[in-house]
């Protein structure tokens, strides 16, 4: 269950550079942005000189006295990143905002379209030093938190990499700006555990009870895993907001203004079903025809205030950009939730309809999964294939059940019903003799060598075999070098007194038979 | 809530005969038992009683067939500790998959994950029932009473409502070498407490051609032993 690859594209000392190409600095300028008289963020030149982040600004000043401070503006971040969006989104669709400064891209499409990932990498550093005159760093793994930290040292970490590439980190990893995690970070720090690794490694159950919620979301992202596993519900499209605009939109001040009625409604319509948004999208259509869509992802559920802020800081981005749609106003603004979570206030129905079973059920199953863990609730659906382990899909319940093909398609060689209620997890090892003591075994044209007389299943002593049917040969993918399967299934009718018959299918491959099925 | 009790009798209406009608007047709080399909019904007169233990005993098969109506009729069912359950058959029998939880590993406390879900699902299946304790087996006999749900043990369960033990008889349709099977004949036996002491039986053919149980054509009979 490895989170989806993706493509993170990280300008480093965000705010600094987006505040010096603001002001219009020169970019050897030590400069450092400062809030609440600590710096924020300071540039390379500053940092060399001494400057860090958390320090008071008088002492910044006092290591480096040529330091230029800079107020710190969201809004400004955002309006500047807007280029480096689009050039983001000129090569690779999907594009998600993380924060100013950060964008998360999945990685699949791009890959296959420019054949590598180091291929990808190049293109985009190069396109978006070419279209907006910025530098980034380029990190491709496993799941954003991971992606974010391998961008943070330009590295591309190879599929399956991310557990040991975090493994080594620091455990002050786990604190970014988008989520505060000062105090874990600094507990766990004080425990002795001073990597990632070393904290992946504590058990869940161990960690939720310590820690809470917020040990668990951290525990999960230090095994490489995404932070929230779930997405709960699609949201239905009847929560998309919109709103006209006549006289269009041109101004950024009427923007800020504009933005906050829609953002909300919108929240009060997802508060209303008890939903909370952590994907929204925005889109706006502008005088001349353009339509313009962008999805912000968040570390937190969205509150008014903050769809509100990235609803302006995109039409900021929009309005002011130096795109070809420059000058025209926006006519036509809508904010779609495109992924919600379950809010902490459930509502009920009130004629307790038919959803409240499944809502008692949901509730009762969520509860497993805070004691086991996520991945301990399963739900089945079924796919193609050709033995009865292929044919189920197993996922965490809440998850988004993963589009399954090939259900209805004919599988030649599949077995018919009835099928084998027990499946083994693990295989069990089978062994066949003939009456003769021989080990029976399926030759290249798919016969068996002798007519089987007794099976060992599992170590156990061999049985009787009262009837049996098959072999049925499968070839599957013998069309790829080396990656063909050959494989043939037999079902036997095995003696099992005093319990009575055991019917077991069996499957050969590579000469080895092994218990596919038990008839229980 | 007048209105939530009969929209939710609307909502599951099963036909039932008139016969059953004292029974499901005995039910506690007057909740309707959960269907369980035709060829198993003379075993469970009137389906699976809320709040009671239905012990199940020597087939896979046979308790995914008590959960296939419950759960095509709206009703959640969970099974808990069963690593090796086939969910093809469970398609295969009748079981609505969306509406069928499975927690395959339940950690060193299933008992602890049973009482969890007893709270918010119909029917709850439990295998490796030898792990759990007399106590946690009183207890959760007592949460499922509470929450007018149904408790389904895979294994031996002193003090369940109903035991359901399966013989296996024969299989059907595998020869020396050719065919393939096609159904099994089981003979049932259901041995209760109170008004269902009397021990009933049942042969059927489980599965059956095809995936969900069927009655025996040849002996139709449902005689009480002794």
């Amino acid at each position: 269950m490895r989170p989806p690859r993706v493509v993170v594209v990280w300008c480093p000392d965000w705010p600094v550079v987006a505040g010096a190409v603001a002001e219009g600095l020169a970019s050897q300028t030590p400069a450092a942005v400062v809030a609440a008289n600590r710096v924020l963020a300071c540039s390379a030149v500053a940092r060399a000189q001494g400057v860090r982040r958390g320090q008071r600004r008088r002492e910044a000043q006092g290591r480096c006295p040529e330091l230029v401070v800079l107020a710190d503006d969201p809004d400004r971040d955002a309006r500047v990143f807007e280029p480096v969006v689009a050039a983001v989104e000129a090569l690779a669709p999907g594009v998600e905002l993380v924060r100013p400064g950060l964008v998360a891209v999945p990685a699949r499409g791009p890959t296959r379209y420019f054949g590598s990932e180091p291929a990808v990498a190049e293109r985009i550093v190069d396109v978006v030093a070419a279209q907006a005159g910025m530098e980034c760093q380029i990190g491709i793994a496993d799941g954003l938190f991971a992606a974010t930290l391998a961008a943070h040292r330009g590295l591309l970490v190879p599929p399956d990499g991310s557990a040991g590439f975090l493994a080594t980190l620091s455990i002050a990893e786990l604190h970014q700006p988008a989520a505060d995690r000062a105090a874990l970070v600094d507990l766990l720090h004080r425990l002795g555990l001073r990597t990632l690794g070393a904290f992946a490694a504590l058990p869940v159950d161990d960690v939720a009870s310590r820690f809470g919620l917020v040990g668990v979301c951290a525990h999960r992202l230090a095994q490489g895993l995404d932070e929230r596993p779930l997405a709960r519900r699609h949201p239905p499209v009847d929560l998309t907001v919109a709103r006209r605009f006549d006289p269009p939109l041109d101004r950024v001040d009427a923007a800020a203004f504009a933005s906050r009625e829609p953002a909300q409604q919108l929240h009060e319509a997802l508060a209303t079903r008890g939903l909370a948004c952590i994907r929204l999208g925005i889109s706006a259509c502008t005088e001349a025809e353009e339509q313009l869509h962008r999805v912000w992802r968040c570390a937190e559920p969205l509150t008014t205030s903050g769809i509100a802020d990235r609803v302006r800081w995109q039409l900021d981005g929009w309005l002011t950009s130096r795109g070809s749609h420059r000058g025209a106003g926006i006519t036509l603004l809508q904010l779609i939730p495109e992924e919600v979570i379950g809010g902490q206030a459930l509502q009920r129905g009130l004629w307790g309809e038919s959803g409240e079973d499944d809502e008692r059920a949901g509730r009762a199953l969520v509860r497993v999964q805070g004691m086991l863990g996520p991945e301990a609730v399963l739900i089945g659906v079924l796919g193609g294939g050709r033995n009865p382990h292929d044919r189920v899909r197993l996922g965490s319940w809440g998850e988004d059940p993963a589009p399954v093909h090939g259900a209805d398609s004919p599988w030649p060689g599949r077995l018919p019903a009835p099928s084998p209620s027990r499946v083994p997890a693990r295989p069990l090892a089978a062994e066949v003799f003939d009456d003769a003591g021989r080990v029976v075994g399926v030759s290249g044209r798919g016969k068996l060598t002798s007519v089987p007389y007794r099976i060992a299943v599992d170590g156990d002593p061999p049985r009787r075999v009262l009837a049996w049917a098959g072999p049925w040969p499968i070839e599957e993918r013998w069309w790829e070098p080396g990656g063909g399967r050959r494989c043939a299934r037999l079902q036997a009718v095995l003696d099992a007194e005093p319990a009575g018959p055991l019917a077991v299918l069996l499957g050969c491959e590579t000469g080895r038979w092994k218990v596919e099925g038990m008839y229980e | 809530m007048a209105v939530a009790s009969v929209a939710s009798v609307l909502h599951r209406a099963p036909v039932a005969p008139a016969s059953t009608l004292q029974e499901r007047l005995d039910v506690p709080g007057g909740r309707l038992p959960f269907p369980v399909v035709e060829p198993v019904a003379p075993l469970l007169p009137g389906g699976l009683r809320p709040g009671s233990v239905v012990a199940v005993q020597g087939s896979m098969a046979l308790l995914l067939t008590l959960l296939a109506a419950a759960t095509a009729q709206g009703a959640w069912a969970a099974v808990i500790g069963a690593e090796d359950l086939g969910v093809l058959a469970a398609a295969e029998t009748g079981v609505v998959l969306q509406r069928l939880a499975l927690i395959p590993r339940a950690g060193p406390d299933p008992a602890s994950v049973a009482a969890a879900l007893l709270d918010g699902m119909a029917l709850v299946a439990l295998a490796g029932t030898e792990r759990i304790s007399p106590g946690a087996r009183r207890s959760l006999a007592a949460r499922a009473r509470q929450r007018g749900s149904v408790l389904l043990p895979l294994g031996r369960w002193p003090g369940a409502d109903i035991e359901l033990d399966c013989r296996v008889e024969a299989w059907h349709g595998a020869e020396a070498g050719h065919g393939r099977l096609r159904s099994r004949e089981v003979v049932v036996r259901a041995v209760g407490r109170g008004a269902a002491a009397r021990p009933r039986t049942a042969r059927l053919l489980l599965p059956g051609p095809g995936g969900p149980v069927e009655e025996m054509l040849a002996d139709l009979t449902i005689r009480a032993v002794g």
